[in-house]
């Protein structure tokens, strides 16, 4: 089973970077920002496929909300034209409320569940949004673990 | 590698930055003793952009005509306020010169937003992001030194798309996303470049430049309808138009301008709004993609299948967020480094891949996590393409960000020129593939053919 982390400093005071796993955007509803709940092969031993499919999908609905086309978006749409869109340059759209409500939540999620695992989620929007980057990590202190490989599994003891 | 890891990490332990493993130039020395100054990411951009008033306004590296675009609505339009409108005024109606002056209006600001907008350009790939996909290619056993164009299917919507592979930006595009080769970027939902504006036209400034092209052709036409109105009443009771033209020289030149300019700005207003209402762009449509030239059942899949909903999800969507982060700062050890810019650039710039917009305890594990891997390159300062996956904040505006609680005076003299050199000797210096090949459909400089091809 893979390294135990307590919290975010110990993981940074001890650990060292094993792989990155990139989950890939989904386009089978078009170019809407969703990314694939495939659950990669890399992550099985560190954890559990419920957890991590949750962690997508909510992300998934963050992003829908974000780019839900409905009432409120035809009026903010209307009365941003009939201004020459210079309100844009004055108030936060909505787009930009919800990406910050996502990268709180991406904090909030690293801090519970992925930090104690040895992994880090990266906010999409640091990626261009093309892809959730999951950084796993390993004990620096134990010897003799992979470094490179892109397997990890098995490569720590308990 | 793993050497170069552990290297790394001591680097990051260490509070304040120290000497990387790159080779400096001479003159680095001398850099060193000045204070260190935090630099943008604007100023390290790999595309061929220009940026101005601290990184706020973007605009294509050939501004094209657009000092001609505007000089040529501002003269029309002065010369319009001046001769017309005080004749106009007096016998007809003082509406006139407002409904004149609301358009005028409208067509300027929407002008510069779509000029100065970031059209939607996609960050290159980080250079973990460029392995793994190297990797899955690879996968397949293609061992040629060029290999063949990448491409990838998939599903949209119950539709077969191709996804290709971009040779600059490390990464398969995602639809409807193209490279446009006089900016050197990737765009998403990239209609056409265009040089009236000085940029591209993409997701982001669609609707400026779209409202920009209707209001120009009521402007257009009102100048038009007025300056005809004007001269005919000079002209009536026998004096005869000669007389008019002599009396107001500015209609005529008005006149000459907006006979030529209406026609070809109303087919343009036109072939917009059709593609606005079929959830098109310019490069699908020249490209034919979805006429159905393909074979019987090809349709758009991103059509709503209704006009309505189609001008709404165009127009009146969400504006998405700028991905380039382009006021960002870099980190702390490469703004150390701004001596040798041009040299250094390739290694600074792949350090700017270390994300500085995280918060709190993140930004910690953000600095541990990216710099092991990238010190599998910093000894010979990595390919340029995974220079500038610039990361954008969740809290920051997409353009003119007027709260920056840690921004630094604004850089009134931005150096558009250096950035340009910087990236242009980067590139050189960088690039694995010497000459990028770009299936890029549509030539920039052409944006597009049609009706429209006399306008632009």
């Amino acid at each position: 089973m893979a390294t135990e982390f307590h919290n975010l400093q110990e993981l940074r005071h001890s650990a060292s970077l094993a792989n990155k796993v990139f989950i890939q955007r989904d386009y089978s509803e078009g170019t809407t920002c969703r990314f694939q709940t495939k659950f990669p092969s890399e992550l099985e031993s560190r954890i559990e496929q419920t957890l991590f499919e949750d962690t997508v999908k909510t992300l998934n609905n963050y992003y829908a909300e974000a780019e839900k086309i409905g009432g409120q978006s035809y009026v903010e749409g209307c009365l941003a034209c009939f201004t020459a869109y210079l309100i844009f340059l004055c108030m936060e759209t909505r787009y930009e409320k919800v990406l910050k409500k996502i990268a709180k939540y991406i904090q909030e999620q690293n801090e519970k569940i992925y930090a104690p695992r040895g992994l880090l989620l990266t906010d999409p929007i640091e990626r261009g949004m093309r892809v959730v980057e999951i950084s796993i990590y390993e004990d620096r202190g134990s010897s003799g673990s992979s470094s490179g490989s892109s397997s990890v599994s098995g490569s720590t003891t308990r | 590698m793993k050497n170069c890891e552990y290297q790394q990490i001591d680097l990051l332990a260490l509070p304040t930055a120290t000497p990387t493993p790159a080779p400096l130039h001479g003159g680095d020395t001398v850099q060193r003793r000045e204070p260190r100054k935090a630099r943008r990411k604007w100023e390290v951009f790999p595309g061929k952009n220009r940026f101005y008033c601290g990184g706020r306004i973007i605009v294509a590296r050939q501004s094209g005509v657009l000092p001609l675009t505007l000089g040529l609505i501002l003269i029309t339009s002065g010369l319009f306020f001046t001769f017309d409108c005080p004749f106009l005024v007096k016998h007809l109606t003082c509406c006139i010169p407002v409904i004149g002056g609301v358009l005028f209006v409208f067509v300027i600001i929407t002008l510069l937003q779509t000029s100065f907008t970031d059209p939607g350009i996609l960050p290159r790939a980080t250079q973990d992001e460029a392995a793994d996909i190297e990797k899955q290619i690879d996968s397949n056993g293609s061992t040629s030194y060029r290999p063949p164009p990448r491409t990838k299917e998939v599903l949209i919507n119950q539709q077969v798309v191709k996804l290709k592979y971009c040779f600059t930006c490390k990464m398969f595009r995602p639809p409807r996303t193209s490279h446009c080769s006089l900016c050197d970027n990737c765009v998403e939902r990239f209609d056409h470049h265009c040089p009236w504006v000085g940029n591209c036209v993409g997701k982001r400034n669609y609707r400026f430049f779209y409202t920009f092209i209707v209001s120009l052709s009521f402007l257009t036409a009102f100048i038009f309808g007025c300056v005809t109105t004007h001269l005919a009443l000079r002209a009536q009771g026998g004096k005869g138009l000669v007389f008019a033209l002599q009396e107001s020289p500015g209609s005529a030149v008005e006149l000459v301008i907006c006979f030529f300019s209406v026609w070809s700005i109303l087919g343009l207003s036109g072939f917009h709004t059709y593609l606005v209402a079929s959830n098109l762009t310019t490069n699908e449509d020249i490209k034919g993609s979805w006429s159905g030239k393909g074979g019987e059942g090809v349709t758009n899949p991103y059509s709503h299948r209704n006009i309505i909903i189609n001008c709404c999800s165009v127009l009146c969507a969400p504006m998405p967020p700028s991905l380039i982060d382009r006021r960002g700062f870099l980190p702390e050890d490469e703004s150390a480094q701004t001596g040798c810019a041009e040299i250094e650039l390739p290694t600074l710039a792949t350090k700017s891949e270390m994300n500085v917009c995280t918060q709190g305890t993140k930004d910690l594990l953000e600095s541990a996590a990216l710099s092991p891997l990238l010190s599998t390159s910093c000894p010979q300062g990595k390919p340029h393409s995974a220079d500038s996956s610039f990361t954008a904040k969740p809290n920051t505006s997409p353009e003119l960000p007027p709260q920056r609680p840690k921004a630094h005076p604004t850089v009134k003299t931005s150096t558009p020129r250096r950035t340009k050199t910087q990236s242009r000797k980067c590139k050189r210096a960088a690039l694995h593939v010497p000459t990028p090949v770009y299936e890029d459909p549509l030539t920039p400089s052409s944006p597009e053919a049609g009706p429209e091809s006399k306008t632009h």
